[in-house]
């Protein structure tokens, strides 16, 4: 398993749209990748799921990936949160 | 059945009745496990079919994005699975739980955008459920050519993903002549009736349909015989239309040589170049919520900035009103959460949220200067009730001038600030008011609300709403006596402006600028064309003389035969 915390950089958080794009990178993988926020966790290939983690930008939260393809996984993740969200 | 015509014209097609459904849990377990493979073969077609149904809408609006993200969403997939599998409940049942639990999630959201999704979610979930259980769409694609859209109502964003273009004709339960669905039909030149009942439940989809908006009427399932009428009026109305628009470049001038403007109430480029081929002679009035509504957040100045563009180009010229944002009351954002009020109409609206909200204030009034070198645009301030508003407002915009200034960016640096009049303290105070803008315009609707203490979106009061209610009337004389004295131009854009029975005492009042659905503009002109403002003033001294609206508009009725 590996677990990577992020901070959501997007100043108005974690909207709609790159939550959908989030979610293609996560179904993209086998492993079962799930997000943690002060005492919530949820499965993160579910848009119901992220959007009712209201996150904002600040915010600071876990992600964590377990699977046979969990190393390609979460750099994928990692690409996302570093790279991709600024331009969404 | 009888309603109340809301925009002329005779419709003749098919019914397309579009439902607002509750839904209910019905309470029924599953006994074998034969029921519960079926119940999940159910859930998982609706889904296919729901999300069908948005790709068939196309486009790639972000709404529709979020629609089909959470009809194939894995969680509440998961969750009605369970629920059908462990708990033995039917798909129906199991949606509707699922859905009310993630409902009550997101109700409990602090930060707006995020609990505003709550309408997305109880979207999806309604989507599910009719397919389910296989009741007709809510906001069906139009397919067929002359479809007659029957509805409850129309609200602001059913507007935004209905596709009009095939519509020919609309009928609604509630509403009154300014609901959104009226506006709509004026501004489309589709025919309207609205206020028809709950006797519009006898119609079903296909069902042929007459709409006659000029008469406020709807006939279902009609005799040959009527039908054959239909056909002859509304060919008749066809000619009066051809007549009419033969006039569209003539000036509306009356026969003692009066020239008077007539504009067009806008919401887009798009109805601006439409109300040109009416004969408008620009925007008294362009409603910029469409710019706010059906988003995700607050349009950025870019987006505003493209839009004030587009009117402008289009108005080549023509002098365009831009309303600054008018929401709250029945006027509502999803990302926007206002708070829940006792009185919205009374609350926290329009020039009340910009001067406190000094950020969006500002992003708007950055793009409209910005804006105002492509055309004749003007800001028009709504809702205001004091001087002090308008001076905080003049005082932003100052700085925002300054700002544009200093950085090098391009404006008309004399643009023309004007209010709305439409609060009756406004009306009353109009000589004070004057010396602090450019114009004047009157919004009626909003007028005869406060002035009257009446809702016109409440059923058991709305009969009450009259705007030739003498009260009303002498509020709008002053406020058109005193922008003269004080030599200002004063414009009107309530619907009475579009309203011909009024046109003459208008007129007399000294009106000379009427704003309003694009539609309307010939009828209006034809009046002027074949009067005198000598006899508008008669007709305004006599009117101004009676006590009670029911004379006033018996005698106008009487006046408009001649």
């Amino acid at each position: 398993m590996i677990a990577k915390d992020y901070l959501i950089t997007a100043a108005e958080g974690l909207h709609a749209r790159p939550a959908t794009n989030l979610i293609r990178v996560v179904k993209r993988y086998k492993s079962a990748t799930v997000l943690k926020k002060g005492d919530r966790t949820v499965k993160l290939n579910s848009m119901l799921n992220i959007l009712s983690m209201a996150l904002k930008g600040g915010d600071t939260i876990t992600i964590l990936v377990e699977g046979e393809d969990e190393a390609e996984a979460s750099a994928a993740i990692e690409a996302f949160f570093k790279e991709e969200l600024k331009h969404l | 059945m009888k309603g109340i015509g809301a925009s002329p014209g005779i419709a003749i097609g098919k019914a397309l009745v579009i439902k607002k459904q509750a839904n209910f849990v019905t309470g029924i377990p599953l006994e074998t496990s034969d029921d519960v493979r079926r119940e999940i073969q159910k859930f998982e077609l609706a889904v296919t079919s729901a999300t069908e149904e948005i790709r068939a809408i196309g486009g790639n609006q972000e709404f529709l994005e979020i629609q089909i993200e959470l009809l194939q969403d894995e969680q509440i997939r998961a969750d009605v699975v369970g629920k059908i599998t462990a708990d033995n409940k039917n798909a129906n049942d199991a949606v509707i739980e699922v859905i009310e639990q993630a409902l009550e999630t997101f109700r409990n959201l602090k930060d707006e955008y995020f609990s505003a999704r709550a309408a997305d979610v109880q979207d999806a979930g309604n989507r599910i459920l009719r397919h389910l259980n296989g009741s007709l769409s809510i906001t069906p694609a139009v397919t067929e050519e002359n479809t007659v859209i029957i509805a409850e109502d129309i609200s602001p964003s059913d507007a935004i993903t209905l596709d009009i273009t095939k519509v020919t004709g609309i009928a609604t339960q509630a509403g009154s002549r300014t609901s959104h669905a009226a506006i709509i039909a004026k501004a489309r030149g589709i025919a309207a009736v609205v206020g028809c009942g709950t006797g519009l439940h006898s119609i079903k989809t296909n069902d042929p349909v007459i709409v006659d908006g000029t008469e406020g009427l709807v006939i279902v399932r009609p005799s040959q015989i009527i039908l054959d009428e239909y056909i002859f009026l509304k060919e008749a109305f066809g000619k009066q239309a051809a007549l009419l628009s033969s006039l569209k470049d003539v000036a509306a001038t009356t026969t003692d040589g009066v020239t008077v403007k007539l504009l067009a109430n806008i919401s887009g480029a798009d109805e601006m170049e439409l109300s040109l081929s009416y004969g408008s002679e620009g925007s008294g009035l362009l409603r910029t919520e469409l710019l706010f509504m059906g988003k995700d957040a607050l349009p950025g100045e870019e987006e505003q900035f493209g839009f004030y563009k587009g009117i402008a180009l289009k108005a080549m010229g023509r002098p365009v009103i831009v309303r600054t944002l008018d929401i709250g009351g029945d006027k509502q954002l999803p990302y926007f959460n206002l708070p829940a009020e006792q009185n919205p109409s009374l609350g926290y609206r329009a020039i009340r949220i910009c001067l406190d909200r000094k950020d969006i204030f500002i992003t708007q009034l950055r793009a409209i200067l910005r804006a105002s070198i492509f055309g004749d645009l003007r800001i028009m301030l709504p809702m205001i009730s004091n001087v002090q508003e308008i001076r905080r407002a003049r005082e932003i915009l100052q700085e925002v001038k300054a700002d544009l200034a200093s950085a090098g960016v391009a404006f008309n640096k004399d643009i023309a600030l004007g209010i709305m009049i439409e609060i009756p303290s406004a009306a009353v105070t109009a000589d004070i008011l004057a010396k602090e803008v450019d114009f004047f315009s009157i919004g009626t609707n909003d007028l005869c609300q406060y002035t009257l203490a009446v809702d016109r979106m409440n059923e058991q009061v709305k009969h009450l709403y009259d705007p030739f209610n003498p009260g009303v009337l002498r509020l709008i004389q002053h406020v058109v006596e005193q922008g003269d004295k004080y030599g200002i131009h004063t414009g009107m854009c309530g619907e009475l402006a579009g309203d011909v029975s009024a046109t003459l005492l208008l007129l007399g009042m000294g009106l000379r600028e009427f704003s309003m659905s694009a539609a309307s503009i010939p009828f209006v002109k034809n009046i002027i064309l074949h009067n005198s403002v000598a006899t508008a003033r008669e007709i305004c001294r006599k009117v101004m003389g009676m006590d009670s609206s029911q004379e006033i508009i018996h005698y106008l009725r009487e006046e408009g035969k001649q």
